[in-house]
């Protein structure tokens, strides 16, 4: 089918996510003013309005009523999905890269950019579930990887926080005691700055984007390599089918020198692959600047793309797309 | 090297840290082995080692002056004058570096002296020229190197025979020509390793063979007939080859060099290298080296001044060299190679390594030159001079008589380029030529028939005058051309046969394929197939052309590719994208008829090299009934390919069943694990109970929907 354009921000896409429900889609851009959609036509619903800066990633409860957002104004707000109202202000000392609410959502990890004298952090905080006792103060507070650490994830039941960034490694931290768990393997690891992690829907394994123009699939548990996905460009993005065994990889030629070259040749192209066979099937073109954000529908009948040109596309599988045979 | 302390330093810094220098026995310091001094600096072996290869024993700068006349003390001074005079023009000398020893009784000079430059090419440059040199008519130098004194002392007075090495058999360096599948090798070179492979066609990918990283400084060479992959390093350039593995067969010894050539029948090698200027007057300094392949013997040095090697390149002001410098000519037996000078072509043997009859040949301001592909012919080409009065012309000149053998006078000229069909039967000079008002320029074609009588001469030109063009090249083996001609950015293609069906001696136009998007073309090294490519700017367009048949058999695209490549054989053309571009580096082999193959992705890719094989040993006549029973040899190689394809996807579909079952016990552990932490995800989700994630499941669900009913009466016959 069609993709859906949907236009709303006026500046680069940085983070997409679907509700729990698969009805709603929020979607975060460098325009400081993170929107929800309506995932199935596409229609606006609304904006949240009181951030400053790069809005770089957001999660959304399980009960789709607060919605956590990341700025690089070195804020994190918890707002009322419903009404678009700011409930709950985390004020940092460094521009915020992401976050994610825990399993049950008491819990949310936010992680903070390297700035000035600050080193990149994950702080953990509570989230009361009635906000006017929420407290500013973090659980616990985890230092350590070099540069800026550009996805956080919970592991199963809270026990692990994975993290991901710029040093080109995964980490696996406990969460009680914040001690660092596991690394991954340097030589079988990407080799350059991880700019996406996304975890499948059970949660079980997750996949990683790089700019070494690689992904890999990564059992959570044990920081296994599983599999590999060569691609032609770096990767800005990647998601797991919750319905089909494919993964959508998306990216391109770096932002900078994107200008020196065709649309051709940037390879602006949001890529399936086989998760088991990790054998290319097919793409999806459209965007005129590197992909930067991805996300699945959790139902798998529909993806939504977000790219540097600013543009949301959002993709209903046709039938055939479930019928492809490897 | 070390850090020098005076002693006034050391006594400084003793009584900072509080030591009394008197107490300490220098002579009792223990140094590590090795140490020659307290500090050693990193670089210091790589020092050692450029010092090494400067000087032998360290007194290379050093020259031994003889015959020099007897004098008695009070014409010492005067003597030792005229010695400085003449030797500090050519160099500069050490200080004290020059030392007439004296008789001790007569006091009277002993008639040599030693000379002490600061550099060893200095010195090598005034044994050189002052060797033999005339000081009066008794009185004639005798220079040498003061380290070749050392040399021919230590030859044994008598003669014994050599040791006799036993025999060590050879590798097979034909080795890969015996693969059983015929197929045929590449090298590339990406990021720091290079890699040789075979091009496994059958079976869609490319097999190893060898690798190694940092293999070569610069690039990487195979030799015309493919036996040797070369090398090129700092200290010097390397063949390798063999039977198994890539083992190093001969090194050459040529410090810094830059460029390298082999002979087209691979019996030498030509090294290149050049000196940077090292003041605003000085001049590149250039050494050419020729060694002979097997034995790695060096055959002879050509040393002077980039200005001496730079002639005919148009180079006024910065003088550039145009490689290669020596050209090989005389086909595969490397008989003659010839190099352009000052109004001069001068040929050399390789019998002697010298120019033939000691004498080149003489052509006024000759601007370039080519060898005939197979046979000692040179073509050469002289501009047009004294505005116009003297006509440009193109010669052929005959090796080794060196007789004109056939000449043309050409006007109003502004440039020349040759062209010769791989087989030596022809010779297509492309003059582009100014109009009348001399404002414009058109190209027309001369084209020599080399192997008829007294070479007749064609003149060929383009329908229209004003095209330029772009492309030109000979069908290998064949009596056919193609020219890309045009302008604008779709440019035409007309394909030319040298014979036509009644006149067997005349140019013939087959076709003109109109606005293609192509720059350049690539014939199948058998002939009969061309690939019409638009590369770099054209975005990698292909097309490949049967010229047979007169009929594009297919386009393909390889975005941005820079280079096109067919193997040997004329069965495969690899496509490459090489670093000049940022994105999608990395190669394609296609089929000849431009079914795309495979296709492998490398960052940094700089070179992409088919092996190239032997020419056929198979006479004209076999290879004649081969074509004709093509369908009995074929049905053999067909049922091979079966064979192969039916192992391939049953490979395949192993693989991909090992892999599903891999996946499946993964995910069945999870599951596993998944259904044991329910309760605890619950107790996460305060008690709620629905853990949803495991409810979704693909349901086609169909609604039907009654948009709109209308009633119709149709009428039937």
């Amino acid at each position: 089918m069609r993709p859906i354009l949907l236009k709303g921000h006026e500046r680069p896409l940085t983070f997409l996510k679907y509700n729990r429900e698969g009805d709603l889609l929020f979607s975060c851009a460098k325009d400081n003013t993170p929107t929800v959609w309506f995932a199935d036509n596409g229609e606006r619903l609304g904006t949240y309005r009181g951030h400053n800066g790069a809005v770089w990633c957001c999660d959304v409860s399980r009960d789709s009523t607060r919605l956590i957002t990341g700025c690089a104004d070195t804020t994190a707000k918890i707002w009322n999905v419903q009404n678009g109202s700011l409930l709950y202000t985390f004020q940092f000392e460094a521009p915020v890269r992401a976050v994610e609410f825990s399993l049950g959502d008491k819990l949310a990890v936010i992680t903070s950019d390297p700035f000035i004298e600050q080193v990149s952090a994950i702080h953990v905080k509570r989230i009361e579930s009635d906000l006017s006792e929420q407290s500013a103060d973090s659980v616990i507070t985890l230092k350590g990887p070099q540069g800026r650490i550009n996805r956080v994830v919970w592991g199963p039941l809270n026990k692990t926080i994975i993290s991901a960034g710029e040093d080109a490694i995964i980490r696996m931290w406990d969460t009680e005691t914040g001690k660092l768990l596991k690394e991954s393997d340097k030589e079988t690891g990407h080799q350059k700055t991880i700019t996406s992690l996304s975890k499948s829907a059970d949660g079980s394994h997750f996949i990683t984007g790089s700019s070494d123009k690689s992904s890999k699939l990564w059992d959570t548990r044990t920081l296994t390599l599983m599999k590999t996905y060569k691609v032609e460009a770096p990767v800005n993005a990647c998601a797991i089918s919750p319905l089909l065994d494919h993964v959508v990889i998306g990216g391109g030629q770096e932002a900078m020198s994107v200008t020196t070259t065709g649309h051709r040749a940037g390879k602006f192209e949001a890529k399936f692959y086989h998760k088991i066979l990790e054998e290319e099937i097919g793409g999806v073109k459209g965007h005129f600047g590197p992909i930067n954000a991805l996300a699945f529908n959790p139902d798998g009948r529909s993806f939504s793309s977000g790219g540097e040109d600013g543009y949301v596309r959002l993709h209903h599988f046709d039938s055939d797309y479930f019928n492809i045979k490897l | 090297m070390m850090k020098i302390m005076s002693d006034v330093d050391i006594e400084i810094f003793a009584q900072r840290i509080g030591v009394d220098l008197n107490t300490v026995d220098l002579d009792s310091i223990d140094l590590p082995p090795g140490y020659d001094s307290i500090t050693v600096s990193d670089d210091e072996e790589e020092l050692m080692m450029d010092e090494s290869m400067e000087f032998e024993s360290g007194l290379g700068n050093v020259i031994v002056v003889d015959n020099l006349p007897i004098v008695p003390p009070e014409k010492f001074d005067k003597l030792e004058g005229v010695i400085r005079k003449i030797y500090s023009q050519l160099g500069v000398l050490k200080d004290g570096g020059l030392w007439m020893p004296v008789n001790p009784q007569t006091k009277k000079t002993l008639g040599y002296c030693f000379i002490e430059y600061n550099s060893v090419k200095e010195a090598q440059s005034a044994r050189e020229s002052t060797n033999g040199y005339k000081l009066d008519k008794s009185h004639i130098f005798a220079v040498n190197m003061l380290d070749d004194f050392d040399k021919y002392l230590k030859v044994p007075d008598e003669w014994t025979p050599a040791e006799l090495k036993p025999y060590v058999a050879g590798e097979n360096l034909q080795k890969w020509l015996t693969d059983d599948k015929a197929r045929d090798q590449f090298v590339i070179r990406a990021h720091t390793d290079t890699e040789v492979l075979w091009n496994d066609a059958r079976k869609l990918k490319a097999d190893p063979v060898y690798r190694r990283t940092f293999w070569t400084e610069s690039f990487v060479l195979w030799s015309p007939i493919g036996t040797y992959l070369a090398t090129v390093h700092r200290q010097g350039a390397a063949v390798w080859g063999g039977a198994s593995s890539f083992n190093r067969l001969m090194r050459y010894a040529h410090p810094m060099v830059k460029l390298i050539d082999f002979s087209p029948g691979e019996k030498f090698l030509v090294t290149y290298s050049s000196d940077e200027p090292k003041g605003p007057r000085d001049t590149h300094k250039i050494l050419l080296n020729i060694f002979d392949v097997r034995t790695g013997k060096l055959m002879r040095d050509f040393r002077g001044s980039a200005d001496d090697f730079a002639i005919g390149t148009g180079g006024c002001g910065v003088a550039s060299v145009s490689w290669p410098v020596f050209r090989w000519g005389g086909g595969k037996e490397d008989k003659y190679f010839a190099r352009l000078g000052k109004n001069m072509i001068s040929v050399y043997e390789t019998k002697n390594f010298s120019v033939i009859d000691k004498k080149s040949i003489k052509v006024d301001n000759v601007m370039d030159f080519s060898w005939s592909p197979t046979d000692s012919i040179l073509a050469a080409f002289v501009p047009e001079m004294g505005g116009g009065n003297q006509p440009a012309k193109v010669s052929l000149f005959q090796i080794p008589e060196k007789t004109e053998i056939r000449q043309k006078n050409l006007f109003s000229v502004s440039d020349c380029k040759m062209y010769w069909q791989n087989c030596g039967e022809y010779l297509a000079v492309r003059v582009d030529r100014y109009t009348k008002t001399k404002k414009s320029i058109y190209t027309g074609f001369e084209i020599f028939r080399l192997k008829e009588r007294d070479i007749p001469i064609e003149v060929l030109e383009l329908e229209n005058k004003n095209d330029k063009i772009i492309a030109f090249s000979w069908e290998p083996k064949g009596n056919r051309f193609a020219i890309i001609h045009g302008d604008g950015p779709k440019p035409d293609i007309s394909f030319y046969s040298m014979r036509t069906a009644q006149n067997t001696s005349r140019v013939s136009k087959l076709t003109t394929l109109k606005g293609k998007q192509a720059n350049a073309l690539f014939w199948s090294p058998t002939g009969r197939y061309i690939i019409l490519a638009g590369l770099k700017g054209l975005n990698g367009q292909l097309e490949f052309f049967n010229v047979d048949e007169l009929e594009t058999m297919a386009t393909g695209e390889h975005f941005m590719a820079t280079d096109i490549e067919w193997d040997p054989t004329g069965r495969y053309v690899a496509t490459s994208v090489t670093t000049a571009h940022e994105m999608e580096n990395g190669f394609i082999i296609w089929a000849f008829n431009g079914k795309l193959l495979y296709r492998i992705l490398k960052d940094n890719f700089y070179q992409f090299l088919w092996r190239p094989r032997p020419p056929s040993l198979l006479t004209s006549e076999k290879e004649e009934e081969i074509a004709k029973n093509l369908k009995k040899y074929s049905k053999k190689y067909e049922a091979e390919d079966q064979d192969v394809s039916l192992l391939l996807s049953e490979q395949d579909r192993e693989k991909r069943k090992a892999l599903h079952e891999e996946w499946s016990r993964w995910t069945k552990q999870w599951k596993q694990i998944v259904d044991e932490e329910k309760s605890h995800r619950q107790m996460l989700r305060d008690g709620e109970a629905s853990d949803e994630e495991e409810e979704y499941e693909a349901k086609e669900v169909e609604v039907e929907e009654v948009i709109d009913v209308k009633e119709e009466v149709i009428l039937g016959d």
